[in-house]
């Protein structure tokens, strides 16, 4: 019994070692991203997208730089920036380049700083932060930096195609706005007041507040207020279970206008939503699943469906983010420079295979692309999320959205 | 004046709710002195079980079946866990329950995964029951309100009508002595968990559908269940009642209306700063109540504690 133990342990041993020399020459990514706790399920879908499309676009084309492979390597961060610096620097350590993350513009502001810093301080192994949804403009603005790329629209960008959406509809007076109490938040209020205030000063903003983040167990006292302020449209920026919880509260206290989010779909959302979402919720994002841009993308949501069946394809600036990392990297011929792969990336344009073009605008690394707003329905479906029947139909879309916004980054180049 | 009968309505709901939590965490303290950190796990399991009977068998059979096993589960944990580890003292046991929270989360995301469930409430509860000035008050809420209010008088008429209830009573204080008369204290120390864990299943039952079904709703609600004992006193089941009832209607009071720092402190005389940036005391010039609303019960907790340390209703010291 004793033997076969020790046997068994050997042999895994001599597995793992053999397995992570075989692994030496992938190209490392660094996933920092909750994993656990409230928003463990934003995190944990995330996951699976990267490692679908790493291994759908990249390895399964043999790689870049003639046959290195992309492998992504998970850390739970949490969703706190101090977490967050923890497991960057067990990244760094581990000799990875390069850092994907998203979830909380909190954690995003800690990344970026600790990484210009650490790029600073040591030359010889710089990393590049690949943010693919925290959306706070000042991380492309005042807090720009040469190591920070972000591949989602950001805050200022999508609430620009809502507002031209909100503009349109005039039976809206009375606009309420909520979300959650952090940078991105504040942010999303405040590009609302600024936008609506120009595009249609005559609509009354009713309210505007914020509330703790993670931490409301019942958003009821805040459907109350929305309700009786008499509001016809509700603009939020709440995700994860923040989300579902307002969303729900607010539909089941007898509200029926329009409320306008950023990240109303999947993740359970969607389903949780089901019938008494529809006709209420919109969603401002890019990347549209109904109707689907092309066969390639179809035949990529039905493989993805068919690899995790209970996963969704809900952020499609993922395969984006991988597809351009690649090319940028069989464009820089190195994926151990990352000044070069950094470089390359500035000002890239690509075909995304969700429809329409991305291009990296080299003055702030914000990527430039079509935005849409988005309704969910039952119909005219074709890839629901959750299994649920219900999924995000575009209703509006913007074509390269605010492709000549103004920045307020000053990038010091390496 | 409408707002306030609808929030007196919203924080009676979230009171309730949270009643029926420390209800059974207030009875296996006051038993066992063990604070079971896992207390808030058996809520979240409540509600996946739920869950998962009324994928099957409908919300109804969820709502009788879901409770019984989490008590089974509950019962199993004191009489295969709780009490061997009980002879090495309390901290060992504290220890216990806190790794039992841990698993618990650990394996409902192994099993259900990490996304929210679509748990809804049932078809014949989705309707507004009644609304004051546009606020619609919805059935299932009004359900909630009976669930609790007819589980809180069962429990009421159980503990001090019965003879069962009688015996837990004479368990609660001495024990060695009902042990003598020959009753079987350690059954009833296992009948009091289960029990205990069952209400919070029912707890998780009936919030699955309005408070999200998701890996984190034990984490969200665990904390809070703490402090209610603590401030209705240790050991008393009115005492968690007032407490509970006192929490809900002091936070959805308090998220209802945007009181702000800035109006109490000016009301107070005191002069505001005029360049706020230079201010030491800015943030809490900037206050407003939603902001605060979460913290406020914490605070109600430290005022109990210093000037009545064994809580509302507590008969002894904690």
């Amino acid at each position: 019994m004793r033997k076969s133990i020790k046997f068994g342990l050997g042999a895994a041993l001599a597995l793992s070692l053999g397995a992570s020399a075989a692994l030496a020459e992938n190209i490392k990514i660094a996933f920092i991203d909750p994993l656990s706790g409230p928003f463990a399920s934003t995190g944990s879908n995330g996951l699976s997208q990267y490692e679908f499309a790493a291994e759908t676009l990249v390895n399964e084309k043999g790689g870049v730089l003639g046959g290195q492979k992309f492998e992504i390597v998970a850390f739970d961060n949490k969703i706190s920036p101090k977490e967050s610096l923890i497991q960057l620097q067990v990244a760094i350590d581990q000799g990875i380049r390069y850092v994907v993350q998203g979830n909380s513009s909190g954690v995003a502001h800690a990344l970026t700083e600790a990484i210009e810093k650490h790029n600073k301080r040591n030359p010889d192994n710089r990393v590049l932060y690949l943010n693919y949804s925290a959306v706070d403009p000042a991380l492309t603005n005042e807090n720009c930096n040469f190591w920070h790329f972000r591949f989602d629209a950001n805050a200022d960008i999508k609430m620009d195609a809502l507002t031209d959406v909100i503009a349109q509809n005039d039976a809206i007076k009375k606009v309420y706005i909520i979300g959650q109490d952090y940078s991105f938040g504040k942010a999303v209020a405040s590009a609302a007041v600024s936008m609506l205030g120009e595009k249609r000063p005559d609509i009354e903003i009713v309210g505007n507040e914020l509330h703790p983040i993670g931490k409301v167990k019942d958003f009821t006292p805040y459907a109350r207020k929305i309700v009786s302020s008499g509001a016809d449209a509700v603009i939020t920026g709440n995700w994860g279970s923040d989300m579902l919880g307002l969303g729900k509260s607010v539909l089941e206290n007898g509200f029926t206008g329009p409320i306008y989010t950023y990240y109303a779909a999947a993740d359970g959302i969607t389903a949780a939503f089901g019938e008494t979402g529809k006709g209420s919720l919109r969603l401002v994002s890019e990347g549209p699943l109904n109707p689907i841009a092309s066969d390639r993308a179809a035949d990529y949501v039905t493989a993805f469906k068919a690899k995790y069946p209970d996963g969704n394809v809900s952020q499609a600036r993922i395969t984006n983010l991988i597809e351009m990392l690649a090319k940028a990297i069989d464009q820089a011929g190195t994926a151990t420079d990352v000044v070069a792969v950094g470089k390359a990336l500035e000002g890239m344009e690509i075909d995304s295979l969700w429809g329409g073009k991305i291009l990296m605008r080299p003055q702030d690394h914000q990527a430039i692309q079509n935005v849409h707003v988005f309704a969910h329905t039952d119909e005219g479906v074709q890839f629901d999320y959750d299994n649920s029947g219900y999924g995000m139909v575009v209703e509006n879309s913007v074509e390269m959205a605010s492709a000549d916004s103004e920045t307020t980054c000053k990038m010091k180049r390496p | 004046m409408d707002l306030i009968l609808v929030n007196l309505i919203d924080g009676l709901v979230t009171g309730l709710l949270l009643f029926m939590l420390s209800a059974g965490l207030t009875l296996i303290f006051s038993m066992m002195g063990v604070l079971n950190f896992a207390h808030a796990s058996f809520y979240m399991l409540g509600a996946y079980f739920a869950y998962q009977v009324s994928l099957f068998l409908g919300f109804w059979m969820g709502l009788l079946v879901a409770p019984v096993i989490v008590g089974i589960l509950g019962a199993g944990v004191e009489r295969y866990g709780l009490r061997r580890v009980h002879q090495y003292g309390h901290v060992p046991e504290l220890i216990f329950t806190f790794g039992l929270a841990l698993l618990i989360e650990e394996v409902v995301q192994f099993i259900w995964g990490k996304d929210q469930m679509p748990y809804a409430v049932p078809e014949i509860l989705q309707f507004t029951a009644f609304s004051i000035a546009g606020n619609s008050i919805p059935a299932y809420k009004i359900f909630m309100i009976f669930i609790s209010v007819a589980i809180f008088i069962t429990l009421l008429y159980v503990l001090t009508r019965t003879r069962v209830g009688m015996i837990i009573q004479a368990a609660l204080s001495y024990p060695r002595t009902v042990e003598a008369l020959g009753h079987n204290v350690p059954l009833v120390f296992m009948g009091v968990f289960g029990v205990g864990t069952a209400l919070a299943g029912v707890a998780g039952v009936i919030a699955g559908p309005v408070l999200a079904t998701f890996p984190g709703m034990a984490v969200v609600l665990g904390s809070i269940v703490f402090v209610t004992i603590v401030i209705g006193g240790l050991g008393s089941l009115w005492g968690a009642l007032v407490a509970s009832l006192l929490i809900g209607w002091i936070t959805t009071f308090a998220k209802s209306y945007n009181v702000r720092m800035e109006d109490i402190l000016t009301g107070l005389g005191v002069q505001k700063p005029v360049d706020m940036s230079e201010s030491l005391i800015r943030d809490l010039w900037t206050i407003t109540s939603p902001q605060i609303a979460d913290i406020l019960p914490y605070l109600l907790m430290v005022l109990i504690l210093v000037f009545r340390p064994y809580g509302l209703f507590g008969k002894r010291d904690a």
